[in-house]
Formats: C-alpha cells, structure tokens, sequence
C-alpha cells in the first residue's frame, strides 16, 4: 500500500508535484501525463529517491523520510535508461550486486541469480559484458536486476521508451506476469490496457483517476489544445 | 570479449582456478623471471606465456590484444636500453615486459571482475581500522571499468552529432560535449544505485 498524503515538491522554485493526496492499493497502477506533469518525480517519490518538500509518503506504513533505506528494499525501481542502471561489468555480476548486502549466502545467490537469469532468458549471456546486450536485452536486465532482491512493490519509469514494438512487448508480458504491485509511468497508452486504475498528471497535480480507457480517453482531450492529437469522436 | 579487455567467458583450467592463486602464481612467476635477469629465461617466459593462452582456452587473438596497446612503449624503452646499455638488456628488458604483461592478462581474462574485487575486499580487511571501507573502494574500482564503455559512447555520439551537423568533430570540440555527456550518465547511474540500494 502506497500512501501520498498531500505532497508539494519544487525544482528551481518550480512547482512539479503540487498537493497530490492518493491512495495506491490496486495491483496495477498506470500514470500518464505530459512531460514535465510530475510522473518522474512522483515516481521517485514513492522509492524514497525524491523526498517531498511538504507533505509525506507512505510505504506499507512507513515514511519516506525517516526509513528511505528500507523503504528502497521493499520497492523496486526500473529506469526508462537501462544503460545507466547497470553497474557491474557483466549480465550475472550485475544480477548479483544487488544482493551483496543482502546477507544471503553465496550458494543462495547463485541460485537466485541463475534463476532470474533463467526466467528472463539472459542464462546465455550470463558471464558477457552487460554494455553489449542489445537495448531489450539491457531493459530485461535492468528488470532481472531489481526483481533479485524480491521487492514487494515494482516503480518503473517509462521502461518502454527506447524500445522498439518487440522489446516493448517483451517488457509488457513480464511486467503482467509479475506477482509485485505494480506502478507503470508510460506514454505507450496500450501497455495500461487490464489496469486496475490509472492516473493523469497534469502540472504536478492529479487531473483524472480511473479506468484506464477513461484515462487515455481524458488525457488525450487535455493535450488536444495544446497540440495533441485529437480525441476520437 | 568486452571492448576493455577484461573477462572472457571460459571453463578452462585458468577460469576455474581462485582470483587468489592466478594472483600468486603471477607474483611469483613474474619475480622469478626478473630476479634471473637473463635474456634466456625472459625468452622463454614470453614464449610460456603466449602458449598459456591457447592452454586456458582463449584464442591467440587475445595474445595480440594484449599486448598491442604495449608496443609504443616497448619501443621506447628498447631504444632506451639500448642506447644506455647494449642491445642485448634491450631485448632482455622488452621480452621481460611482454612477458608479465601477457601473464597478467591471462589472469585479467580468466577472472571476474567480482572475484577479483571479492579478492580485493579481503586483503583489504584491515584498512577498516584506519577508516577506510574495502566494499566502497570496490565498489569504486568496479564502476570504473563499467565506465569506460560510458565514456566511449559519451565520445561517440558527440562525434555523429557534430558529423549529423556537417562538422568535423575536432578533439578539442569534443571535450565540453562528452563531459556534459558524462556527468548526466553519472548522475543517472548515482541515481540507478541509490534506488537500487547500493548507496
């Protein structure tokens, strides 16, 4: 259960996050919104990376700004980059790195690492330098990376946007087998298609919360004036 | 192979061995040789060495590899020896440099960088007590090389988007770009390891 309860936060003396209040049971959760509406930094705020100016942030009952270190084992977070979020040389010893302070035994390890190399096909790749996957392949891995760690809550940040149609896909199958709660910030409008609730951002605030058909269907009537596409009659 | 140099996947007798040992036997190896100070042994180390490769499993391009980006300065300090000895500490001197260049690239490959840094961790156990944390220095040492990979596709864009502009990318040019390229990537990557719980 995520709780923001009322939360403002500025870049620069820009207002991005602007009294948001909301509840977050659902399993799948999607936000949309323009670039620049807030969804990244909402996103980070649900992670502890982003810690609110005002107003606080509940994970499973705990505040972000007190337990941001517990709080970050609990919710996973996946990069629109994945690029940047590999840290290790190669594909297994990326996996792995996640789990050094976990303090589970180096046979516990490998059997984790083997297994969410295995279930994200990566098994084959597991000792090559994790820069030279492809681009899906490096997203499925930025994935595998955070799922090691077994959090109970996945954030993902646009993790679609440098894909192509296939990867995309591929993305989308794991992200719907996942057992986790689950909170997608995307502009592919059809991956939120068997959401639970989605949610529109506009200008830091929560302009629509709902269906996702009567998400899109609203999102796309907010950009028609300022450029979008316009809606379907 | 990643384009640094490092880990080749392999299951030979190398690979398996512990980072530990290869370490040891490198120091011992390379000792040896140095403390014989004849062209002989340092011949016959070079020739030991490049047979190794093929022994562990790697191909003989890996042999090249290693010791290409060595050549200039091997070179310059041949003509140094030369100069100031005779030829023959210049080919002993060159074939000794080879020689523990090439073995410690067979370790290099052979090895993970996580058992090397595992390693590392280890023997640097009692630098806590003076302050120092061996994981964070680890840490550090593993997110260097993960960089230069970075830092060549930092290089790279900037290049095609001078070439994409119709310009000529002159080194000099390109030095604001790629580091403005490289602090956002660091940024993103601090970020990546906060969320991930590496901080």
């Amino acid at each position: 259960m995520l709780r923001l309860d009322d939360i403002t936060h500025s870049y620069n003396g820009r207002r991005v996050i602007d009294g948001i209040t909301v509840e977050l049971a659902e399993r799948r959760i999607g936000v949309i919104g323009a670039n620049g509406s807030g969804k990244s930094t909402m996103a980070r705020m649900l992670n502890g990376l982003v810690i609110p100016d005002s107003g606080r942030v509940l994970v499973e009952g705990r505040d972000t700004r007190k337990d941001a270190k517990a709080i970050r084992r609990r919710v996973g977070f996946v990069f629109s980059d994945a690029d940047t979020q590999i840290i290790m040389p190669t594909v297994a010893e990326d996996v792995e790195v996640g789990l050094r302070r976990s303090g589970l035994s180096a046979a516990e390890i490998a059997d984790r690492v083997d297994g969410v190399l295995r279930a994200y096909g990566l098994d084959g790749h597991r000792d090559h330098p994790a820069h030279l996957l492809s681009s899906g392949q490096k997203q499925l891995l930025a994935l595998a990376s955070v799922l090691v760690t077994d959090p109970a809550i996945l954030v993902c940040d646009e993790p679609t946007t440098l894909l192509d149609l296939r990867n995309t896909a591929a993305i989308e199958r794991r992200l719907s087998a996942l057992p986790q709660q689950v909170v997608l910030l995307t502009h592919h409008l059809h991956m939120l298609a068997g959401y639970d609730r989605v949610l529109v951002l506009d200008e830091g605030r929560i302009a629509f919360d709902g269906a996702p058909d009567d998400a899109v269907a609203h999102y796309t009537e907010l950009m028609a004036p300022r450029g979008g596409p316009e809606p379907h009659a | 192979m990643s384009t640094v140099g490092l880990y080749v996947p392999g299951d030979g007798p190398a690979h398996r061995a512990p980072a530990g040992a290869k370490l040891l036997v490198l120091l011992v190896a390379v000792s040896a040789m140095l403390l014989a100070g004849d062209l002989r042994v340092a011949l016959a180390a070079v020739a030991a060495a490049v047979l190794l490769y093929p022994l562990c499993g790697l191909a003989p391009r890996h042999v090249w590899r290693t010791v290409r980006p060595l050549l200039v300065f091997v070179a310059v300090i041949g003509v140094f020896q030369w100069y100031a000895a005779d030829a023959q500490t210049a080919v002993r001197v060159c074939a000794q440099l080879v020689a523990a260049v090439l073995l410690a690239g067979l370790v290099t490959l052979t090895t993970k960088v996580s058992a090397m840094l595992a390693l590392f961790e280890r023997l640097a156990g009692p630098l806590r007590h003076v302050g120092v944390r061996p994981d964070r220095v680890a840490l550090t040492l593993a997110l260097t090389i993960r960089c230069i990979p970075l830092v060549a596709t930092a290089y790279r864009n900037s290049r095609e988007a001078y070439a994409a502009r119709g310009l000529r990318g002159r080194p000099h040019l390109l030095v604001v770009p790629v580091i403005v390229g490289l602090i956002r990537s660091a940024e993103a990557m601090g970020e990546a390891m906060v969320a991930r719980g590496i901080d």
